[in-house]
């Protein structure tokens, strides 16, 4: 199908291309509201337990290596600005600009990824995974583990996002290079980009609240 | 009236969305929303029959008073599948997903969903869910109950919890995906001409669910996902022992599950307001505050999920708040009894199967809202927290309101998704059946719960047997009423008269559309010039 035949002919449940814009834009700030209930649920829990135990919380920040959820900081709002560029350059027909600035959005997400397992296996390597293996903490007990259950809740269900958004990217830049996304049909690069851009702000959140918290 | 539909109205074209196409094929990876709307309608016929014959059994069982049918971890694991099923496979879709996915394009005029992929999508993932929940009850069930409270779900039960809370996860992203393409529909693709105001109250009533559907939903996922963490993986966040807080899972759980019985019930009251107008041609009394009732009743209902934890550790001046707010509740309820009942004075009623069934759903739902102010009551509630007076409740609202809303609809739309004409003799004895099973059954099931008999319990003194007796017979009154329109219903599909377009001389758009409708629904471009219910019969004194 060609771009100009897109602009003419939105698909079958529409009558106009602005009203297929607009309904797919609609829908995707809904998934996000739903994405936004979704993490609630664990800031809820992390709030009601950082109230119960708040010394216990700073104390166990401390195990978090706050070099390595920089850099992941980092490397994050670096990816977001690239997707802003790709979104950008879709909008413009700037097909091959925006194939690269996926393409460098997809190397941070890997880089993201790799990080984030790097940690994970140092808090395999010290006993600080919830479950018989934990090691109780001399002052705080089992109470401890509340702490990682936490990181690992929220870090574990963010980094799921942050994997589903790299096979997009992969699928999108792939896609993009074939010649899909047309200057009159960019909305979905968009689309990803909302999605990619929720997926930065969650760990906006999540960086401070569990690394940050211990520093004085 | 006048749409400018240009169909001809009491013709059947030869080509429809049911002999569209007949392949196996066609209808697995159809993305017609009516078609979809057929799929849920099996799958949910299903789930029903299936929590039924578990309820069916523990009923018998409860004749007695030492419960001599069944051993006692049989009879958890039955109670609990039951609930399970009923809430996450039959109530929560019944409507949305097959009257709703079949009638929310055609109200609005329009010719599908805003992604009728996802639509589809929604079926699998119910699907996909169920099969979990399938496969826990045949390896061996689940006995936590359907609220799934820990920390006996996480640590103690040694049933099939992960298996369960895996499903209903699962299964809680096709009601997210429904609930989201609906808000984008109504939101995006009403005809021109259908403002706000003039689109039919099951639509308002849609929109209040889906909002539901998409704010709650995914707090239940998390909370469920965290549960099943702590099982798997050794999670500690709702453990006592380990520091953790059981209540918080009851709050987090509850945040969903009490507006999830808006999920059920705002949906019936939309068909009942369908039904009510239809049967006594007459416009709706107070259309704005019907329509404005459903968003209440969806906003307030995320604001009083702490009146099931009155009882535990949660703070009393949190309980007074929640207290407070869930008497606000009745407000919005009463606008809808009141106003229907308005609308039906000097209306010229007709007494068809479906408005027997809107009849029965006003009597039982206002039943069922009554007595809940005795459980938003801090006092009373501690009396009665836990017995059979909340299930008798919840049932007068779960399955006497939305299950009566189910019904009733199906009756009344049968015409239209299938084109046939079913039995109305039989499908008036099946209403009356059901109206007075329901009551036989969960009546006495207040009194017994006033006098103290807990709920969940395999046992109960023996002076209590004759409300359990009278239980258990209303219950199989109550099946046969159940078990009747799936026979005639059938019957109707090969032997029945074909439908004319309005059999039953009903307002809106989807009545001016061949039974069954088209495959794109609506032949012409639609156009809507007139208010929602204008029948010729309107309250006196109006224009």
């Amino acid at each position: 199908m060609s771009a100009a035949d897109a602009v003419h002919h939105p698909d079958h449940q529409f009558d106009s291309p602005l009203q297929q814009r607009e309904s797919l834009s609609l829908g995707m700030w809904l998934f996000l509201v739903t994405e936004v209930m979704f993490f609630g649920g664990i800031f809820v829990g992390y709030a009601v337990y950082r109230h119960m135990y708040p010394e216990m919380f700073h104390h166990m920040s401390h195990h978090l290596n706050v070099y390595m959820g920089g850099i992941n900081t980092a490397v994050l709002l670096t990816s977001s600005l690239t997707m802003a560029f790709a979104v950008n350059a879709a909008q413009n027909g700037n097909k091959k600009r925006m194939v690269s600035m996926l393409l460098v959005t997809f190397v941070c997400s890997i880089v993201f990824l790799i990080v984030k397992y790097f940690e994970y296996a140092e808090k395999f390597h010290h006993h600080l995974v919830p479950g018989a293996h934990f090691a109780t903490d001399p002052e705080y007990g089992d109470t401890a583990q509340i702490f990682f259950s936490f990181y690992f809740a929220a870090t574990g269900l963010h980094g799921f996002h942050v994997l589903l958004g790299t096979i997009c990217i992969a699928i999108f830049a792939w896609l993009g290079h074939k010649g899909h996304f047309p200057k009159e049909k960019y909305q979905p690069v968009e689309m990803l980009g909302l999605y990619w851009h929720f997926v930065d702000l969650v760990w906006i959140y999540v960086f401070p609240l569990f690394y940050l918290i211990g520093l004085t | 009236m006048s749409y400018a539909t240009g169909t001809s109205t009491n013709q059947s074209p030869a080509r429809n969305y049911l002999n569209a196409a007949h392949t196996v094929k066609s209808w697995l990876l159809t993305v017609d929303h009516k078609r979809i709307a057929i799929l849920y309608l099996i799958s949910v016929t299903v789930a029903f029959f299936l929590g039924g014959v578990a309820a069916f059994i523990f009923r018998l069982d409860l004749l007695t008073p030492e419960g001599d049918l069944l051993r006692s971890d049989t009879y958890n694991r039955l109670f609990t599948m039951h609930g399970v099923i009923m809430v996450f496979l039959f109530l929560v879709p019944s409507i949305p997903a097959t009257l709703g996915n079949f009638l929310v394009p055609v109200m609005i005029g329009a010719r599908d969903l805003a992604f009728p992929r996802l639509n589809l999508a929604s079926w699998y993932m119910y699907m996909a869910g169920a099969a979990f929940i399938l496969y826990a009850i045949i390896a061996g069930g689940v006995d936590t109950g359907w609220t799934f409270y820990t920390p006996y779900s996480t640590a103690f039960s040694n049933t099939h919890v992960a298996m369960t809370l895996v499903g209903v996860f699962i299964a809680g992203f096709s009601s997210i995906f429904t609930g989201l393409n609906f808000i984008v529909t109504i939101h995006k693709m009403r005809a021109p001409g259908l403002t706000w105001f003039r689109l039919p109250l099951f639509i308002w009533a849609h929109y209040a669910t889906s909002l539901i559907m998409v704010l709650a939903t995914p707090v239940l996922a998390v909370t469920l996902f965290l549960a099943a963490l702590e099982r798997l993986a050794g999670l500690g966040i709702f453990d006592p022992a380990r520091g953790g807080d059981p209540v918080l899972y009851q709050h987090l759980f509850w945040f969903y599950s009490h507006p999830a019985v808006y999920i059920m019930i705002l949906p019936s009251l939309g068909v009942t307001a369908e039904l009510i107008t239809c049967f006594c041609r007459k416009n709706i009394f107070g259309y704005k505050f019907v329509a404005g009732s459903s968003i209440a009743i969806a906003v307030l209902g995320f604001l009083v999920w702490g009146h099931h934890m009155f009882v535990t550790s949660q703070s009393p001046y949190a309980g007074i708040v929640f207290s407070v707010i869930s008497y606000l509740v009745a407000v919005p309820s009463a606008i809808k009894v009141f106003n229907f009942t308005a609308t039906i004075y000097r209306g010229s009623v007709s007494w068809e199967s479906p408005m027997i069934y809107a009849l029965g759903f006003i009597g039982l739902f206002l039943i069922g809202g009554l007595t809940g102010l005795f459980l938003a009551n801090l006092g009373t509630d501690v009396h009665l927290h836990d017995t059979y007076f909340v299930v008798a409740h919840f049932h007068y609202i779960m399955v006497g309101g939305a299950l009566m809303g189910y019904l009733g609809g199906l009756h009344f739309w049968w015409p239209k998704i299938t084109g046939k004409l079913y039995n109305e003799f039989w499908a008036r004895i099946a209403a009356a059946l059901v109206f007075v099973g329901f009551n036989l059954t969960f009546f006495p099931q207040f009194i017994v719960g006033y006098l103290g008999n807990p709920r969940r319990y395999h046992f109960y003194p023996p002076e209590f047997q004759v409300y359990h007796v009278l239980s258990t017979a209303g219950s199989t009154v109550l099946g046969l009423g159940y078990l009747l329109p799936l026979f005639y219903l059938t019957y109707s599909l090969f032997k029945g008269k074909a439908a004319p377009a309005n059999p039953w001389g009903a307002k809106g758009l989807e009545w001016e559309i061949p039974s069954p409708p088209p495959t794109e629904n609506f032949l012409k471009p639609v156009t809507v010039t007139e208010e929602a219910y204008a029948y010729p019969l309107r309250k006196p004194g109006a224009k």
